[in-house]
């Protein structure tokens, strides 16, 4: 697992066109950086979309990738948000083992952590959870001990609150 | 809006035509001959190189030496890879180029169809932007929008991957009619009156101020502004290799060009400074020690950018400014006061006394006197490109640059192969001043088939190759800092490169011994047309003064060193 404690996550608007998301990851790539997450969706005006991704890594250096991404001539704006003035969730799939004896207490837990059991079988379920990172980090944790088949998760997106643009 | 009946290579002629373009640098091939076939009803004149390489050098020392955009236009595949180190050479030296290249057709894409390569992918790191055209209709628009990204803001290549099919169907949207759509690009030109102002006060009191001259200097046009504001403060201008030009190097407060084998007084001078503001470079590794924080530890540090991700990118600056240089040194003119910088300039003078710069004339011929004997007789005047290795850093040193766009070099990237064909641009480009390209033995090889090129047009370029028979550099440091076990640097089995010249159509002419330097370079000088200098100098010589890569100004070596070095930590 990665180091959670650096991770940092920044919006972009771009053009919706081809071949901007790998503009953005070479960015990343030529520093040998990982990008953890990404998600991409088009923004309500199609024209461009909405790019939220989280890496890790020393904040200078990331300071200076999202500059070279804001430079790019298809990236509208790009920032790092932290704080409170933003609203961040994403949404996990998670595939668990599910035997007579354990079926009360799994069910319990994601009762507990407001999930959803979207699939539901003798052998196994899927149970989909959405909030933040924290929040399934810790459920995930939790159901571990009874076996976790498959886990997938959408990575973070984000909103600024309040009128101020993402 | 009218319609057009023109295909998509004919339009895209058009579109140059309206840019202005007066020659394009182009090798053809399958995907480009519908605009081949196009060219030939244009004004445009095609200059037909003889590698794709060669064709993008021209055109970036066409662009350098005329502020102008140069134009490529190469074949799919092979074609447009053979492109790729020009676009980088380019890129890493804010050259403003549109490259234009063929494609297979559009429903061939992705299927490796013959001479396909992904070109989109391949040369995105490489470029300041790219496209592939897939409508024809996007044509004028990508067009326009690629001249004004390549020249505008921090100026760099653009390239167009065109497929065939869509430079053979019509293009229903008239060229002159064009609409940019660029949402993401902005061009910083004022700088803001906060940063202006904070700056301003970071001089007072300065006692020894120094300023570091960019590239960006010539690019915005920003000489007089800079000479005006260096009088203003009384500070020296040192530059940097790319930086030649920006200030009149002969002149009383220039101190020449820093870094690595910069001169020693500029590099004294840098060791000294207590405020160093650096308009338009980008404290590149070749003048700035691997650890910054011993980089001129007690002065206040500066910096004039149009690029915002300059900024604390190799050093965090006490104040910055985010503009056009020209623009920037207006404002910043009225908000700056005269500093008191006599005795400053007196210990300057004292540097510039002490460290001359200087070679031995015995012992063989130099390749430093034949730099300093065509410095003389074309009065320092000369456009002058160079390759890369000792030649270059020599030529950097004894060939000053009074004048902005008089000195081309492949400065950040290290093109070897750069410096003959970047001549040949900038002759087309200004085809009454004298041209001159500086190139070593092992770079002028691997672009030396562009001799046709320069025959065919008969342009009168002088070529001057210093020929030690060896890459000079590598093995200066193998000397200086690997026992001096040479590897891989012996280049034994040159050709004779006057008969070379002689056999493309050339006239060549031969340099031997230090007493007929001025008599050759004369008489190549006044030859009508191109002509070709082998001067066989020294086989073993040094270039100093020389900072070790990564290393602090303290350690400048004036002279070869009595004993071992450590090799280089930190830096390549």
């Amino acid at each position: 697992m990665s180091d959670k404690t650096n991770i940092h996550t920044i919006s972009l608007l771009v053009a919706n066109k081809p071949g901007v998301l790998m503009r953005i990851t070479l960015v990343f790539s030529r520093r040998g950086y990982n990008i953890e997450s990404l998600v991409v969706s088009p923004a309500l005006d199609g024209k461009f979309s909405r790019m939220t991704i989280t890496a890790q890594g020393n904040p200078a250096i990331l300071d200076q990738i999202i500059k070279q991404c804001a430079k790019l001539i298809d990236v509208i704006h790009a920032e790092e948000h932290i704080g409170n003035n933003s609203v961040e969730k994403e949404l996990a799939l998670i595939k668990i083992e599910t035997t007579s004896d354990k079926r009360t207490d799994i069910l319990q837990l994601i009762e507990h952590f407001k999930g959803q059991t979207v699939d539901f079988n003798d052998n196994d379920l899927i149970v989909q959870v959405t909030g933040t990172t924290e929040k399934l980090d810790a459920m995930i944790n939790m159901l571990k001990k009874y076996g976790i088949i498959e886990l997938v998760r959408t990575g973070k997106v984000l909103m600024l609150r309040g009128r101020e643009e993402t | 809006m009218t319609t057009s009946t023109k295909n998509g290579a004919q339009a895209l002629i058009q579109c140059l035509e309206n840019a202005g373009v007066e020659y394009i640098f182009g090798y053809p091939g399958g995907a480009v001959i519908p605009i081949f076939d196009a060219l030939l009803d244009s004004k445009i004149k095609l200059i037909l190189v003889r590698h794709e390489q060669g064709a993008v050098h021209m055109a970036d020392g066409y662009a350098r030496a005329t502020g102008k955009v140069g134009v490529v236009l190469v074949t799919s595949g092979p074609g447009a890879t053979n492109a790729i180190t020009g676009l980088l050479t380019a890129n890493m030296d804010s050259v403003p180029l549109v490259v234009i290249c063929g494609q297979v057709p559009t429903f061939g894409l992705g299927k490796d169809a013959f001479q396909e390569a992904d070109t989109f992918g391949i040369s995105a790191a490489t470029v300041k932007h790219n496209y592939l055209i897939k409508n024809s209709d996007d044509i004028p628009r990508i067009v326009k929008e690629s001249f004004y990204i390549a020249s505008t803001g921090r100026p760099g290549p653009v390239l167009i991957d065109l497929p065939k099919d869509i430079t053979s169907t019509i293009c229903t949207v008239n060229a002159n009619e064009a609409k940019m759509d660029l949402p993401g690009y902005s061009i910083p030109n004022e700088g803001s009156a906060k940063d202006i102002s904070k700056m301003a006060r970071l001089f007072r009191g300065s006692k020894r101020p120094l300023i570091l001259a960019g590239h960006g200097i010539i690019i915005s046009g920003a000489n007089e502004e800079l000479k005006n504001f260096a009088d203003k403060i009384g500070a020296p201008v040192a530059t940097t290799l790319l930086g030649k030009g920006a200030y009149p190097e002969s002149a009383e407060k220039a101190l020449g060009f820093v870094g690595m084998h910069g001169t020693a007084y500029a590099n004294k001078a840098v060791g000294r400074c207590d405020l160093i503001i650096s308009i338009g470079s980008r404290w590149d590794d070749r003048i700035t020690p691997a650890k910054i924080s011993e980089y001129c530890p007690d002065a206040i540090k500066l910096h004039i950018d149009i690029d915002p991700a300059e900024f604390n990118k190799v050093l965090v600056p006490d104040a910055s400014i985010c503009g056009d240089a020209k623009t920037v040194l207006r404002q910043l003119i009225g908000e700056v006061e005269p500093l008191e910088t006599s005795k400053w300039l007196e210990e300057i003078a004292g540097y510039k006394k002490k460290f001359n710069l200087n070679y031995k004339i015995h012992g063989g011929l130099k390749a430093q006197q034949v730099i300093d004997e065509i410095y003389k007789l074309t009065e320092g005047k000369a456009i002058v490109s160079v390759d890369v290795g000792q030649h270059q850093m020599w030529a950097a040193q004894f060939y000053k640059t009074d004048k902005p766009k008089n000195w081309i070099c492949s400065g950040g990237a290290g093109t070897m192969g750069f410096g003959m064909p970047a001549a040949i641009g900038a002759q087309f480009g200004r085809p009454d001043e004298t041209v001159v390209a500086i190139v070593g033995d092992g770079g002028f090889q691997m672009t030396l088939f562009e001799l046709a090129t320069a025959v065919i047009n008969k342009l009168n370029i002088k070529i001057i190759i210093l020929d030690n028979k060896y890459l000079g550099m590598v093995r200066q440091w193998q000397e200086l800092f690997f026992d001096n076990r040479t590897s891989g640097v012996d280049l034994e089995g040159n050709p004779d490169f006057v008969k070379l010249a002689e056999s493309y159509g050339m006239k060549g002419l031969r340099i031997k011994r230090a007493a007929d330097v001025n008599k050759i370079l004369k008489k190549a000088l006044d030859h009508q047309g191109p002509v070709l200098i082998h001067a066989e100098v020294v086989k073993e010589d040094n270039v100093f003064p020389m900072i070790p890569a990564g290393a602090t100004v303290d350690k400048m070596l004036l002279e070869a060193p009595k004993q071992k070095l450590e090799k280089p930590k930190g830096s390549t």
